[in-house]
């Protein structure tokens, strides 16, 4: 028997929650292009727009708390629900530290990058590539995808290191470009967060299918 | 700082996993390869079951499945019924109650019930709680007295009837009355307590009370509840045992586990749809 009008407002709300994911994936696209082409403008406009983010995610935990209290769910439906209010809240994060990263745009004014960009557009793609198949995983209720996905946060990481490394020989090279560099390595940083939301994402779509709660990342650091 | 007893009477789930005792606690009573039959209908199949002590376990499944049948059998209650029979085993502290020297009544004593409707005597609230002790040969005043404030303390009633012992215990509300049925059956000492939807014809604050009721009694009786509401079993259960009708018709016990587990993450996909209203 199924529980129509229930069943339509889980639907509903999973559309709704899948809309904001792709919205903030276009934002971390969008924000790297502000560091890479120094275009003050869209930056601006990342910042502004944040607020809009924000907004939707309360109006998601708004719908989640009205099912809960509405509907009594239970089981996988409980599940569920408890995970699309918390991958909300984890795509909201990922939004602002997309936001970070159009603020260092301004930051830099028109100072020249201390280097071409190579390895932080790198991370900003693999950042997008994650969150949406983190996002598939979730649309298909797929849990092996979903830990999947959390594995490729490894070479998020990696790329983090690699420009840490660099940036710190820079400094040391020359102690000048201390505030350029720790420009970019916060960019760097702010990416690297990202993947730990996804991650974090990835770890919410294994509970509501399977109901186990795993630490994707710890797992991954013992194997 | 929350006293001992406090922390006892936690709903389960409220507590940290990591601080909980891992060793099940021992089963009080104890169902092995059980079938129930009414005349050449059986209505139980193959059932095998344990209550753990102290601990409350709730019976939920689909209307006609067996569950009322099933919590009747505990205390030989279907002995009234003409032409049933139970095949199997059902132990109580290790001895089997349908054994042939095991004595009805003594069984009834160890094992109270309360059911649906409240069902106060037409007598005043004191006679009430000491019908039972009386029935047992107690006529000592002071020791009757002793038990009908106990009772009544038990079954959180005392102060509100304290002063009016001596009128019916029809003339109180139906959770009262409930409260009633719940301190006369704990005045005779029970060891277990079933319970048959003891709060279905009770409004939602009457229910609430006798809900906290079966968490505190919990810490001296291993309580066995039936009941349609999910959300009481969820509320107020340790245990959980969900039942099914076969094609037959027979009941059968599909799956059993921590409440806990049976309401986030059960393993049937039968209560997977029962517990989230899709069954039908």
């Amino acid at each position: 028997m199924p529980r129509t009008s229930f069943d339509i407002s889980i639907s509903q709300l999973k559309i709704n929650l899948l809309e904001y994911g792709a919205r903030v994936q276009h934002v971390i696209g969008d924000a790297m292009d502000t560091l890479k082409t120094r275009d003050r403008a869209l930056a601006e406009s990342i910042i502004q727009n944040d607020t809009a983010l924000n907004q939707t995610r309360y109006e998601l935990e708004e719908q989640c708390y009205f099912l809960m209290a509405t509907q009594s769910p239970m089981a996988r439906d409980l599940r569920e629900i408890l995970s699309i209010q918390l991958i909300a809240i984890e795509l909201e994060r990922i939004a602002d530290h997309a936001k970070n990263l159009a603020e260092i745009t301004i930051y830099l004014g028109s100072e020249p990058l201390l280097k071409p960009l190579v390895d932080l557009p790198r991370m900003a793609e693999l950042c997008q590539l994650m969150l949406g198949r983190a996002l598939d995983a979730f649309a298909q209720e797929d849990a092996q995808a979903a830990q999947a996905v959390a594995a490729m946060d490894d070479d998020i990481d990696n790329l983090y290191k690699q420009v840490f490394r660099e940036l710190m020989s820079y400094i040391v090279e020359d102690p000048r470009t201390v505030t350029r560099a720790m420009n970019l390595l916060f960019a760097g940083h702010n990416l690297e967060r990202i993947g730990d939301c996804v991650t974090n994402i990835a770890e919410r779509v294994v509970y509501a299918k399977t109901g186990q709660l795993e630490d994707l990342n710890v797992q991954r650091e013992v194997s | 700082m929350m006293s001992h007893e406090q922390v006892q009477v936690l709903p389960p789930a409220l507590s940290m996993r990591s601080v909980q005792k891992d060793a099940a606690p021992s089963p009080k009573m104890l169902v092995r390869n059980m079938n129930f039959y009414y005349g050449s209908f059986r209505a139980l199949a193959d059932i095998n079951l344990e209550f753990p002590e102290n601990q409350i376990t709730a019976i939920i499944g689909p209307s006609g499945c067996g569950k009322s049948t099933l919590l009747r059998t505990l205390d030989r209650m279907n002995d009234l019924v003409p032409h049933a029979r139970v095949e199997g085993e059902i132990l109580l502290d290790g001895e089997n109650i349908y054994a042939p020297n095991m004595d009805v009544v003594s069984v009834r004593r160890r094992v109270g019930m309360v059911f649906q409707r409240p069902n106060p005597f037409p007598k005043s609230i004191y006679d009430n709680v000491i019908y039972g002790p009386r029935l047992l040969g107690i006529r000592d005043k002071k020791v009757l007295d002793e038990i009908v404030e106990k009772s009544l303390r038990g079954s959180a009633l005392w102060d509100e009837v304290k002063d009016k012992l001596h009128e019916s215990g029809l003339a109180l509300s139906g959770g009262q009355q409930q409260r009633l049925c719940i301190a006369r059956m704990i005045a005779v000492e029970p060891e277990v307590v079933l319970m048959d939807e003891p709060c279905s014809a009770l409004d939602p604050v009457a229910t609430i009370k006798i809900e906290d009721l079966m968490r505190d009694l919990r810490n001296n009786y291993t309580i066995i509840i039936v009941t349609h509401n999910m959300q009481q079993a969820a509320r107020v259960s340790d245990y959980t045992a969900m039942m099914m009708m076969r094609p037959d018709r027979a009941g059968e016990m599909i799956e059993f586990n921590k409440t806990r587990q049976i309401f986030t993450n059960p393993q049937d996909k039968r209560t997977e749809d029962y517990v989230t209203g899709r069954f039908g």
